[in-house]
């Protein structure tokens, strides 16, 4: 049944997370050929929150949202809108509709006959339509262009129209493959504020899939980050980056550094390891190691501390090393930091000072620092 | 996607030889039918009144100017045996078109659907007929369409009819030939529009709430006008003129306009009258060919 | 009702192709059972022989015209695939130059062109140039005639052809045309060849233009089959139509194979 049309406003976001979720993916599992794009995989996205499937190519987060729009059909598994299993119904009954990374916009309709198309199978009179389309054109900011054919628009023109057109008909949920591929950084990072600010308003439900994880953590809520056909964390953006479940996530979601650490004690939550890079060193975790064993530390770049070699440090550990890089971004820049044992950090400050030369040349000799809470204890 | 600078000099120079035979071999003769069709027939060889001679100089050209006469063009367009056959030969490259659309399309969508790799395949099945001498073709549906021939066999083993029909000299035999002969110029086109349609559309419309049918009726079918319309003037305008496939399957009541030709050509000896026909021919013509120009140059020019 | 891929096939597809081949093919197949049919009346089934071909090999005028149309077919097929090439390259990479609508439009007419209006002007001109009507002034019509499939053919190719090769070679010290004859020439080539095959076959087949542009004594082998076809239906037309149709069949089959294994090579797909 195509989606009964609310009439006011949908109502503030919900993200509290009730007890039944909008939707639920339950142990489904998809399979082309030999390859299992999709391997027994379980997810629930709540009503009102704005989801990112985020993963390198190949990891299934199409193949996963495809199925959710009904392209392709799950081998094993259900997936519960509502309660109710959408799996056996087609893509043009479900209440969910998709913006394609094309944008598929149709070359032969004009803008506003491209957003009527969807409301005028769903039986809407001719006013309505009319009023539909141009609170659509509003929403998106494409007054005025009704009557341009989508070769006549700009790329981030048709991105507007694409998705003017998959709202128009106020579904449940609004699946994006991949939207912001084809813009520009600059237009992309303007369209990923309106997006969120697009989804707040409305309210709908909104899953994003993406490679791009400063995208993902930019628009979403929560993050399902995907390897293989499997989900291997979800998590708020913050969690995900603060506290990442192992070392495959650490890499994939920004820059790391990582150190092999010996666990020599352990009091209350504040491990002693004793490491090659840095001699001795104190973390605190809740992952419980046993003593004796060797675990991964990461450590993100921005969480060092970089000073001149003579300063003196505060913070608990210190590790002695030489600039080998510096990579200028302009409103920070990144060190190579090569340390005694030969291992190279990674480390990233603010450009806080402005000057012509930076405030640390190549080849000076630092004294890198950082407190026990800025490193994660991994299992691997 | 056009051209880029420094291919600009040696194209054009690569355009030199053949665009004077061209010139030589298609427009320079089409003054020379102009300029028969308006002179007199003779019964010389070649049979018209030479309408001037180079050597005379101006002082020809002058006579020859005083010569020229429209009679020929006035015979065709009041004998009413000329104007029928232009008529006849309109309605039937209308309908052969109509026919062919009806057929083809299914054909031509149905091989769009086919897997990539199947594709290919597909396509040479297509043309491998096409590719078969045209005459054989009609040949081979003589053979099926004689009185003591396979059609009338099957339907009489079929008890549909009990004695034989005459499907030979009629129009319907015409018309099976007229459609199996351009069968593949109705498909290829068709099929290329078709193929190179974006399957994200298909998707799109879906997911806007189109049953598959209303898909194809609301999106593959406005696309493929362009490949219809390529296809239909591909068929109608080469029917008009047809020759071979109405002389060997239809009645010999009313001619098409080619027999028409062929006839006064081969038979009556008069070259003018056959030029005139060929010139108003043309001018019919005219209309449909500028219209599959323009199409073509869109096509295969126009890709940027 | 399950959710199914929408661009999957549908009965209505596959009976609309079956039919639309069985269709096209039938009549060719029931052709060829006959040329082997022993009786000499096409009711009566008389078993297999090949009887009639023998005799067709007898057929001295047939046998002439069958050579005829060989000959007419290299030598029009091979001019007209040199300059159909030149024109594609023209209208393909070069810019807009004075004319070119006129050379575009005079390119392709013939593709649409009825053949009678053809076959009589190329006539007429011959007449008024008194050339001599025979071998050359059939080649030059076909020539005329099957140059208009080979650019079309050849300029689909190039314009589907990735720029940047020819650059490459630019930049690293081609001349443009050296480039061209370096790079895109190879490239091109399989399109070339099925372009050839098309303007052979096409010449192999053509009536009504031969019949306009020959001399005396200098029958193609259509004309010979279409005065025959006239007198009614006969097992030997049978016999030497099912010889066309192996000969061109065993063409298209080797220009397949040649384009498949030039693209196997590292070449490009299907030129057609």
């Amino acid at each position: 049944m195509v989606q009964a049309l609310p009439s006011a406003d949908a109502p503030a976001p919900d993200k509290s997370g009730d007890d039944a979720p909008l939707l639920r993916i339950a142990s489904v599992t998809k399979r082309f050929g030999g390859v299992v794009a999709v391997n027994n995989l379980s997810l629930d996205i709540r009503a009102g929150e704005f989801f990112a499937l985020l993963g390198p190519s190949g990891c299934g987060k199409s193949t996963l949202l495809r199925m959710l729009a009904g392209f392709e059909t799950p081998d094993a598994g259900r997936i519960l809108l509502d309660g109710t299993d959408i799996a056996p119904v087609p893509p043009h009954q479900r209440p969910i509709n998709m913006m394609f990374q094309s944008y598929a916009l149709f070359p032969h309709l004009n803008v506003a006959g491209n957003i009527a198309f969807g409301l005028k199978r769903a039986g809407m009179s001719g006013i309505d339509i009319a009023a539909r389309v141009a609170e659509m054109l509003a929403l998106v900011q494409l007054e005025g262009l009704e009557t341009r054919r989508p070769d006549q628009l700009s790329g981030g023109q048709r991105q507007r129209v694409a998705l003017a057109r998959s709202l128009a008909l106020r579904p449940r949920m609004l699946l994006l493959d991949e939207p912001l591929a084809a813009l520009d950084r600059k237009l992309r990072e303007s369209t990923q504020a309106e997006l969120l600010e697009l989804q707040r308003k409305l309210g709908t439900t909104f899953i994003i899939v993406t490679h791009d994880q400063g995208e993902a953590m930019t628009v979403a809520d929560r993050i399902g980050v995907m390897d293989r056909g499997s989900l291997v964390q979800v998590a708020s953006p913050r969690e995900l980056y603060e506290s990442p479940n192992s070392v495959w996530v650490a890499t994939f979601v920004g820059d790391i550094n990582f150190i092999e650490g010996l666990v020599v004690t352990q009091k209350g939550n504040l491990l002693t390891l004793r490491t090659e890079e840095a001699g001795t060193i104190i973390v605190t975790s809740t992952v419980k190691p046993v003593a004796g064993m060797t675990v991964p530390l990461a450590i993100r770049p921005e969480k060092i501390r970089i000073s001149s070699e003579t300063a003196s440090s505060e913070l608990a550990n210190a590790l002695r090393g030489q600039i080998v890089d510096i990579n200028y971004l302009g409103d920070s820049s990144i060190y190579y930091v090569k340390l005694t044992s030969g291992s190279v950090m990674k480390v990233t400050a603010s450009n806080i000072v402005r000057s012509d030369t930076g405030f640390f040349a190549l080849g000076q000799r630092v004294s890198l620092s950082f407190s026990p809470d800025a490193c994660i204890v991994l299992d691997r | 996607m056009g051209a880029s600078r420094n291919f600009s000099r040696p194209a054009r120079i690569a355009a030199i030889a053949p665009y004077l035979w061209m010139a030589l071999f298609f427009l320079v003769p089409f003054f020379f039918i102009l300029k028969i069709s308006l002179s007199q027939t003779a019964i010389s060889q070649p049979p018209y009144e030479p309408l001037f001679d180079l050597t005379q100089g101006l002082e020809g050209v002058k006579r020859a100017a005083a010569q020229l006469s429209v009679e020929n063009f006035h015979l065709l367009l009041s004998d009413s045996l000329y104007v029928l056959s232009y008529l006849r030969s309109i309605v039937v490259a209308a309908v052969s078109t109509f026919i062919l659309v009806l057929l083809g399309y299914p054909i031509a969508y149905g091989m769009s659907r086919l897997p990539r790799g199947w594709q290919a395949l597909v396509m040479l099945a297509v043309i491998v007929p096409f590719w078969t001498s045209f005459l054989i073709r009609i040949y081979a549906w003589i053979n099926i369409l004689q009185r003591d021939g396979l059609l009338n066999d099957i339907l009489i083993a079929l008890k549909i009819v009990s004695t034989p029909l005459v499907w030979l000299s009629t129009d319907t035999a015409m018309y099976i030939g007229i459609v199996y002969s351009y069968l593949p110029f109705m498909v290829l086109p068709l099929f290329a529009t078709l193929s190179k349609m974006d399957a994200s559309l298909l998707e799109a419309a879906a997911d806007l709430g189109c049953s598959r049918r209303q898909a194809f009726w609301l999106v593959t079918w406005p696309l493929s006008l362009p490949g219809v319309g390529a296809g239909a003037l591909l068929c109608f305008i080469p029917i008009i003129g047809e020759f071979v496939i109405p002389d060997l399957l239809a009645g010999s009541s009313q001619m098409m306009i080619g027999q028409t030709l062929w006839g006064e050509f081969f038979t009556n000896r008069d070259w003018p009258v056959a030029s005139a026909i060929a010139v108003i021919l043309l001018l019919v013509l005219l209309a449909p060919l500028l219209v599959y120009d323009r199409l073509q140059r869109k096509q295969l020019e126009g890709r940027s | 009702m399950s959710a199914r891929a929408v661009t999957r096939l549908t009965p209505f597809n596959v009976v609309s192709l079956a039919l639309g081949f069985a269709f096209l093919y039938l009549p060719l197949v029931i052709l060829v059972i006959y040329s082997f049919n022993a009786s000499r009346l096409v009711t009566v089934w008389g078993g297999w022989s090949t009887r009639w071909y023998w005799e067709l090999l007898n057929d001295q005028a047939m046998m002439e015209a069958a050579w005829m149309s060989l000959r007419v077919g290299v030598t029009s097929a091979t001019l007209a695939t040199i300059l159909g090439t030149m024109a594609a390259v023209a209208l393909s990479r070069g810019s807009d130059f004075r004319g070119r609508t006129m050379f575009s439009g005079m390119l392709h007419a013939p593709l649409v062109m009825p053949e009678v209006i053809t076959g009589l002007s190329l006539l007429l001109l011959f007449i008024a140039v008194e050339a001599e009507r025979g071998f050359w002034t059939v080649t030059a019509a076909h020539t005329t005639l099957t140059m208009c499939f080979v650019s079309v053919i050849v300029q689909s190719r190039l314009n589907d052809l990735d720029r940047s090769l020819e650059e490459a070679a630019m930049d690293l010290g081609c001349s443009p045309a050296r480039a061209f004859f370096a790079v895109t020439l190879p490239m091109i080539l399989p399109a070339i060849a099925a372009a050839w095959m098309l303007a052979f076959t096409l010449s192999l087949d053509d009536l009504v233009i031969a019949s306009f542009t020959t001399g005396p004594g200098a029958s193609t082998l259509p004309i010979r089959i279409y005065s025959e076809v006239r007198l009614g239906v006969k097992p030997q037309i049978n016999a030497i139509c099912t010889l066309m149709v192996a000969f061109v069949a065993l063409v298209i089959v080797v220009a397949s194979l040649v384009s498949k294994l030039s693209a196997a090579k590292g070449g490009s797909a299907a030129p057609l």
